[in-house]
């Protein structure tokens, strides 16, 4: 091949090493990743349009359709969303429900990801031996909120379920079952040669890029960034807590931002859960779970709010941002979701230049993406502004100009 | 169309068409120890080409609906779609969405519907016995 000629390859959106559809265009020199560009919009569903054509009460529910692997974080950034507006004050004994739902939701995550990375590796039997292990989890959700999946727990002025004393033991018992686990996780994803060989300084995240393109969760810890919305605003019961964003340097002593260093940090992250979820069940205060139980009252007292807030959570790919306007009517004005992956994503950039294309998947997998969070479209005004519109609004614009001085705000409803 | 070729183990194509992930996880739940359709030779393969069954989840969001046509028709006959999930079966709570183009039977012929949101594993395994059933009767007309 003659030196410097590029090609293009297009990996996605149906790919067997992407569980969902994006597509990554890679420029590349013989094994060589060029230059990414990376498209986005293939599975948007328009939620945030949906969701301001039904009442508070009612987009509850669809927040927990945005994703089904996280769907705590989405209801419960917008639950605080509405509550600040309203100025509910949520009990104590629902916080301390919530912080436990979510941290459970974040060993389950990040377990299904070492399990979806083991796969992208090639190790199909660790691929299964961590999904058995997730089992556990899945079963003290389900014996918590009835669901193994779609958890339903988060509710506007705290939760719909409650936590007894006597459920206390099934959940101590999956604690210390993934507290005796923990060393043989980490002796196979951290200690194994081949992995070792696979991840090690592949991927590199700097730190300055990683604070350059705003990535958040565990890529940014992986990186160096102390950054997690537990530790610094926190919320929930997590000011209780005394939450410590945790990187790489902890388990191995340094810090490069590899895609090794994202393993690491998302398996001490498990066991942080797990300390955190004990901490809970001793420090549980008694109390009502929610500030009225009657969901008619609750929507009444939604129904007609004025104002706007924003919701923030630590879910387990990194930050989820609420934003919510309401305007005195019955469904909300506008409402935007926005998910750790759209930070995240503009890191592959950085991660695969240079990178050899057999080491796409790994890398690519690495941030844990979730596209279904991240597809989202701008509204404006009420109307929506896809790739379309948008370029209509562009060419508008361009002729605007062209007609001369004076006219050059263009037509923008 | 010859039947008989499916005599052998189903090995399945999962195509995500615009699904919240909880539909997908399940598949896989149901794939992996605890579930263990493995035993019986049923897989995940990499290529619509070498599946009997297409495992498609999601509303079917307008950008996947070409996608989900070329994929199959690239899978050999004869084939079996499975549709699981409330969203890709009805739309669910998407119903009104402008980007959806669902729900999924009207965009290529399924043969199983499994509804739930998202349905167990147990409910994924009762929906491929029924995929493996209705094949077996139509290879003995």
């Amino acid at each position: 091949m003659s030196e410097g000629k590029t090609f293009k390859i297009a990996v996605g959106p149906v790919h067997p090493a992407l569980k969902e559809p994006v597509q990554l265009n890679c420029e590349i020199e013989g094994e060589q990743v060029k230059h990414v560009d990376i498209e986005l919009s293939q599975v948007h569903r328009s939620i945030e349009w949906i969701g301001t054509r039904r009442n508070p009460v009612q987009v509850v529910f669809l927040a927990e359709k945005i994703c089904g692997i996280c769907n705590i974080c989405h209801t419960l950034c917008f639950c605080e969303a509405v509550e600040s507006i309203a100025g509910i004050e949520v009990p104590a004994r629902a916080h301390y429900i919530r912080t436990i739902a979510a941290e459970l939701e974040r060993i389950h995550s990040h377990i299904l990801w070492a399990g979806v990375a083991a796969h992208e590796l090639g190790f199909d039997s660790v691929m299964h031996y961590t999904w058995k292990l997730r089992e556990k989890v899945l079963d003290t959700t389900e014996y918590l909120t009835g669901n193994r999946i779609g958890k339903a727990i988060v509710t506007i002025g705290g939760t719909k379920r409650d936590i007894e004393e006597k459920q206390f033991g099934k959940i101590r018992e999956a604690c210390n079952y993934y507290r005796q686990n923990f060393s043989r996780l980490r002796d196979i994803f951290l200690k194994d040669p081949i992995i070792k060989a696979r991840a090690r300084d592949i991927g590199i995240l700097r730190r300055d890029d990683a604070l350059s393109l705003c990535a958040v969760g565990p890529t940014a810890r992986a990186s160096g960034v102390k950054k997690d919305v537990r530790q610094d605003e926190a919320y929930a019961a997590y000011p209780d807590l005394d939450v410590k964003a945790i990187t790489p340097k902890e388990l191995l002593g340094e810090i490069r931002g590899d895609v090794y260093d994202r393993i690491a940090v998302r398996l001490l992250e498990v066991l942080q859960s797990v300390e955190l979820i004990e901490k809970c069940l001793k420090q549980m205060p008694e109390g009502k779970i929610a500030y009225e139980s009657k969901l008619a009252k609750v929507l009444s007292d939604v129904k007609q709010l004025k104002g706007e807030a924003i919701g923030r959570h630590e879910a387990p790919r990194g930050e989820v941002f609420h934003y919510l306007k309401m305007v005195g009517e019955e469904t909300p004005y506008s409402w935007k979701v926005r998910a750790p992956t759209y930070n995240n994503i503009l890191s592959w950039i950085p991660m695969l230049k240079g990178a050899q294309i057999a080491d796409i998947p790994i890398v690519a997998a690495s941030i844990d993406p979730c596209m279904s969070c991240t597809n989202r479209a701008a509204i404006a005004d009420g109307k929506e502004l896809g790739n379309e519109k948008l370029h209509r609004l562009s060419v508008e614009k361009t002729r605007s100009l062209k007609k001369g001085p004076g006219s050059e705000r263009g037509n923008c409803n | 169309m010859n039947l008989k070729a499916l005599n052998k183990s189903l090995w399945a194509f999962h195509f995500n068409s615009g699904s919240c992930n909880g539909c997908d996880i399940e598949i896989i739940a149901a794939l992996t120890p605890r579930y263990d359709v493995e035993r019986f030779g049923i897989k995940l393969v990499g290529t619509p080409r070498h599946a009997d069954i297409l495992l498609l989840t999601g509303p079917v969001a307008m950008d996947m609906k070409e996608k989900l046509e070329r994929v199959y028709a690239q899978m050999p006959s004869p084939k079996a779609v499975m549709l699981i999930g409330n969203c890709g079966n009805s739309g669910d709570v998407f119903y009104e969405s402008y980007s959806l183009v669902g729900p999924a039977d009207r965009i290529i012929p399924v043969d199983v519907y499994v509804p739930g949101c998202p349905p167990r594993p147990e409910a994924i395994i009762h929906g491929v016995v029924k995929v493996w059933q209705k094949l077996e009767k139509e290879a003995k007309k």
